[in-house]
């Protein structure tokens, strides 16, 4: 499918470019499709190489993490202990619970072989015959097309015994959660996953040394894991020639909130916003100049305000230069028809409902927060009280035992920054209304 | 330099500490002290309370001093303006949904919460909005909640699943709502269960029965020893004028940790029920009180005409049972007994005695339990065995098919089920093998070929060794081994009181031993030195009224053979007098030698007969060994246990309020299976 060009005279990704695709579930999802996309077609070729080797490409194509930390892949991969002797797993974090994210929904809807492909070559890479996908509880659709994806490859004997006549074994298992956020972190999820309760775990010990059944684990997320065939199928340089130096390759940008036409797509790792705006969803409602502010990563990162927005890069080094990140880049527009106050309330009472009690600054941060963010919607918080919120988020991040309670603080934080000569007028305010 | 050391800076102070330790320990040996709620020595990390917040130089967050291991030239700052704002932050979170009430909490002055909110707390709230309220749980009769209070450090928890095995207590719930529950609103069913009061750091456990009694400062410190069983946990009674108000554990790290039993710590309040306060007489069938004038010149009178005979019972302390032994060997030999309930022994200390270190239980690779059932016996030694499991030891179970907070495997219950083909399997593999061999098989060994066999058989398979001795006895008597020692016995070795009905004695002085009331002395005199208003006392012709264990010095020795000393915490009750005073008038009314006129006096002269008694807290050496025979033939003995209710085993438990409490809401809960059906 072509998308409609709209505006904008810089080029679009070219489609040829794109890792999925049928990320629109315009064709066939399952493996006559996926055949003819390319999936499966040299696997065993690739199988054949050196682990390491696989790893050093996946390294030198520069891929980081999609899940939203950024961190390599291929490093992360490189980090597991070799020829222990002890089972290894890869878990493949599917929990996508993150507000304004749904790229891995789409992957598994309608490319899950791309996915079922790449569990088998990153396995293979760190030596574990067995992988575990945890999807969230909620894509039951979802978990259906997996499980389908998974028996014809079971079946074409692309995976199980000898997968794709490599001689490697492999297993792969579709596990659901329940519908717990914190479970999409990692070492949460591992604790869900050994029938546990979804609570981090401490850190050290890494996954990467004591994870799943305290064997050495890597978690990766569906993304990172789909887009690896594709790397080895088209080579490092390929992938390193879109987007810039460390912020390479394609990306599923998904966005939502006021825009004209809410969209998924796949786009160069660095499109400028404004463009990934105006172009795929058909601008901001009521134009760009009608633009509030845009959180650029998911709920969990800082919001840009409209005059960032005009300029920044969606890749991961230039949101954080700009006092944000990539996260998970689920791009949540907010224009001038609404109060941003209310939608980071809301962002609040999420983080509230969601932590998971265990280590004290998020169990009771949180609450702290949300009911100061609600009051701050009604305009009842003084200035003196917005600098005593500001004070929390500042007492909550950085000292958790997960990186939940920097999300809960990040958006607040992002809204007293931009904002916070409006909240002090709303309270103004009301208190001359009273 | 040692491979196990790491050079690391504290506060720019160089150290080097072992490398397995976590940043929290190197800074405790730095002297550096790190706030902490949800670190315990004694369970495992949780990390949860980030209290203990420490800067490690080039880290970019602050982190969790307890859970960090530490690594080579880490450079720790623990009193930085940002560790500061990082803990004081941590406090006020703690404090703002913590309801404040400490003048109404029982923890208060002892609190941990209210203790650092001193250094880290602000003045004022900057909590404007609603608190949290949470509802309390029940958990029975020993353990009140007030839930509101818990600052989630998940302590109970974790001590409920890996110490007492029991895991019935958890987190239920997300977030703000997450609440520490035992799921089912019912007591814990572990006799350890009291420990979750001293483990939970601020007043959302306290003690049921001290609820609003009294203040840490107003309370008077006594050590003492535990001698509701044998294992002589170290214990600190707190009184209050002349009234025992609680009492807690002392760590002991060779013996009972930082835990004691139910029993001990909650059934003070039986101290003062029934007691005997002064002297009886029994006329016409019917016991009146009287004089110790009266009933001394009674006693004086039977002694001179009948044959005596002593009976120890089981919290008798060792200076007593010496003076018991010092006046009986006056009237002949064999007159003493104090296994009332005929265990069978061999002459040495290794036959009687707990011959592994109690600490040492945890390294063996299998235990085999025979005709015992420690976890109402000796609670804290079912921990250690508990420890072993955990450990991965395996637990062969003779006798009973009883039911242990770990999985046994059951081998039957007869003692030759020892010959059991995957229990020998099993022995020859082990590396540390331990026998338990309890009261329910040695009271009922007729024959004492049986109790040599099973020296043969541990020397067989190896649970005796040149360098050790793994063949353990357990009985749950405070007294026993002690008294064993000072030879307080008669010379049967196995069934004594059948074997003592040819000798026709006549008068039958019982020291708190109930066994004066069975029908065997039904023709005899019988005369009760006691505390406690029981059977034998009822059936008694004379009683007389003896201090309580906290109302008197004395050195108890346990299971071990250690000896340790229970100290006096007030005056006896009544007009009792300690048992070695009034064998002291009654030796000068016979002429009889008895040098002690103090008890100082009394218990140097028995240190001095008793040498290797005289080192206090360290367990006996054993020169002599028993002798091992060659043929092993197990006799066909029945199996009978000497505790069936923890909470009764004594007739001051039995006497306690709380323990009779226990009894109806925690032993009769039937499964939820049973119930259904």
């Amino acid at each position: 499918m072509v998308l409609k060009k709209v505006g904008g005279a810089q080029k679009m990704l070219n489609t040829k470019d794109k890792v999925f695709q049928n990320l629109h579930g315009f064709e066939e999802p399952f493996i006559e499709g996926a055949l003819q996309r390319g999936s499966w077609s040299n696997t065993k070729e690739i199988l054949s190489k050196n682990q390491n080797d696989i790893i050093e490409l996946v390294k030198s194509s520069q891929l980081r993490g999609r899940g939203g930390a950024g961190f390599s892949t291929g490093l992360k991969w490189s980090f597991m202990p070799k020829d222990t002797g002890k089972q290894h797993y890869l878990v493949v974090n599917a929990d996508e619970s993150e507000p304004g994210t749904c790229k891995d929904r789409e992957i598994i809807r309608n490319d899950p072989h791309t996915l079922v492909e790449g569990c088998l070559i990153a396995s293979y890479a760190i030596q574990a015959s067995k992988c575990y996908i945890y999807i969230r509880g909620e894509y039951h659709y979802e978990y259906v097309q997996l499980e389908k994806a998974i028996e014809e490859a079971y079946n074409r004997g692309y995976i199980g015994k000898n997968a794709c006549g490599s001689g490697f074994d492999f297993d792969l298992y579709v596990h659901r959660g329940a519908g717990a956020y914190i479970c999409g972190e990692e070492t949460a999820l591992l604790e869900s996953l050994e029938g546990k309760k979804g609570q981090p775990r401490l850190k050290p010990p890494f996954p990467a040394g004591v994870g799943l059944y305290g064997m050495p684990t890597t978690i990766n997320n569906v993304e990172s894991i789909a887009v690896v065939p594709t790397i080895l199928r088209r080579g490092p340089d390929w992938f390193k020639s879109i987007g810039v130096e460390n912020n390479t390759g394609t990306k599923i940008f998904c966005i939502s909130g006021n825009v004209n036409k809410p969209c998924t797509v796949e786009e160069e790792m660095g499109i400028p916003l404004k463009e990934l705006v105006e172009k795929h969803c058909h601008g901001v409602e009521g134009g760009w100049d009608n633009l509030k502010a845009i959180v650029p990563g998911g709920s969990s990162t800082p919001m840009l305000p409209k005059n960032v927005c005009e300029s920044v890069l969606m890749n991961f080094d230039d949101l954080k230069a700009n006092g944000s990140g990539l996260g998970t880049a689920g791009v949540i527009v907010v224009n001038k028809n609404n109060d941003i106050a209310e939608v980071i309330e809301r962002f609040a009472h999420f983080y509230k409902h969601e932590s998971c009690g265990q280590c004290t600054p998020c169990r009771e941060g949180t609450g702290w927060m949300h009911r100061m963010m609600q009051r701050l919607v009604r305009g009842e918080i003084s200035p003196e009280q917005i600098e005593l919120l500001e004070n929390v988020t500042k007492q909550v991040e950085g000292h958790t035992i997960c990186a939940l309670g920097d999300a809960a603080a990040w958006p607040i934080q992002g809204l007293i920054k931009n904002f916070k000569s409006e909240l002090i007028s709303k309270y103004n305010k009301k208190l001359k209304a009273s | 330099m040692s491979e196990n050391l790491v050079n690391i800076k504290i506060n720019q102070k160089e150290i080097q500490v072992d490398k397995n330790l976590t940043v929290m320990q190197a800074c405790e040996i730095a002297g550096e002290e790190i706030p902490r709620f949800c670190y315990h020595d004694k369970l495992s990390i949780a990390g949860n309370c980030r209290m203990c917040l420490v800067e490690i130089e080039k880290a970019p967050k602050l982190v969790s001093s307890c859970t960090m291991p530490l690594m080579e030239g880490m450079s720790i700052i623990t009193n930085s303006e940002k560790v500061n704002a990082g803990r004081k932050g941590v406090m006020e979170f703690l404090l703002i949904n913590h309801p404040l009430d400490c003048p109404i909490c029982d923890q208060g002055g002892e609190c941990d919460l209210q203790d650092q909110a001193m250094y880290y707390g602000f003045d004022k709230s900057r909590y404007k909005e609603n608190k949290r309220a949470v509802d309390n749980k029940n958990m029975g009769p020993l353990v009140n909640t007030i839930m509101t209070r818990c600052i989630h450090c998940t302590r109970c928890v974790r001590f409920a699943t890996e110490v007492a095995g029991v895991p019935e207590l958890g987190m239920l719930g997300r977030g703000e709502n997450a609440e520490i529950t035992t799921y089912l609103e019912q007591s814990i069913t572990s006799e350890l269960s009291g420990n979750v009061i001293d483990l939970c750091p601020v007043g959302a456990l306290t003690s049921k029965p001290y609820q609003f009694k009294a203040r840490p400062w107003e309370l008077k410190r006594t050590d003492s020893i535990d001698i509701f069983d044998s294992v002589g946990s170290n214990i600190r009674v707190d009184s209050r004028a002349e009234e025992i108000l609680r009492v807690t554990p002392r760590t002991n790290e060779f013996i009972n940790e930082e835990w004691i039993s139910d029993k001990v710590r909650f059934n003070y309040d039986g101290y003062y029920q029934q007691r005997i306060d002064i002297p009886y007489i029994k006329k016409n069938q019917k016991l009146s009180s009287s004089s110790w004038e009266e009933s001394l010149k009674i006693l004086k009178n039977k002694l001179k005409s009948l044959k005596p005979l002593a009976l120890v019972g089981e919290h008798v302390d060792l200076e007593t049972g010496y003076a018991i032994n010092k006046f009986m060997s006056n009237f002949g030999k064999d007159n003493v007994e104090c296994r009332t309930d005929n265990q069978a022994i061999l002459e040495n200390l290794d036959s009687y005695r707990f011959n592994t270190p109690l600490n040492e239980i945890e390294n063996s690779d299998l235990i085999i339990l025979l005709g015992t059932n420690p976890k109402i016996e000796t609670p804290i030694i079912n921990h250690k065995i508990f420890k072993a499991y955990n450990n991965n030891s395996r637990i062969f179970n003779i006798g009973e098919n009883i039911s242990l907070n770990y999985q046994t495997e059951y081998l039957g219950e007869k003692l030759s089920n020892l010959n059991n083909e995957k229990l020998i399997k099993a022995l020859k593999k082990s590396s540390n093998p331990l026998i338990i061999i309890g009261s329910a098989f040695l009271n009922k060994i007729k024959n004492i070929k049986t109790l040599k066999s099973i020296f043969s058989f541990a020397d067989k398979y190896n649970v005796i060794t040149k360098d050790k001795n793994n063949l353990n006895f357990l009985n749950p008597y405070a007294s026993r081994v002690g008294q064993l020692i000072l030879g307080n016995t008669t010379k049967n070795l196995c069934e004594p009181f059948s074997k003592l009905k040819k000798e026709k004695f006549e008068i039958v002085l019982s020291f708190g031993s109930e066994h004066i009331a069975s029908e065997q002395f039904d023709n005899c005199f019988r005369v009760y030195f006691g505390h406690h208003g029981d059977e034998g006392a009822m059936k008694s012709d004379i009683i007389l009224p003896t201090p309580l264990y906290t109302e008197k010095n004395g050195i108890f020795v346990n299971i071990e053979g250690r000896p340790q000393e229970a100290k006096k915490c007030h005056n006896p009750i009544g007009s009792a007098k300690e048992e070695w005073s009034i064998i002291k008038k009654l030796s000068e009314e016979f002429s009889f030698v008895f040098k002690p006129n103090t008890f100082e006096q009394l218990r140097s002269e028995l240190l001095k007969k008793y040498a290797n008694l005289s080192n206090l807290n360290e367990i006996l050496s054993n020169d002599n060994t028993s002798p091992i025979i060659t043929d092993i033939e197990f006799e066909d003995c029945k199996t009978q246990y000497p505790i069936n209710n923890f909470y009764m085993s004594d007739i001051i438990s039995k006497n306690s309020v709380t323990m009779v409490k226990c009894v109806e809401e925690i032993i009769p809960t039937p499964s939820l299976l049973e119930k259904s059906a």
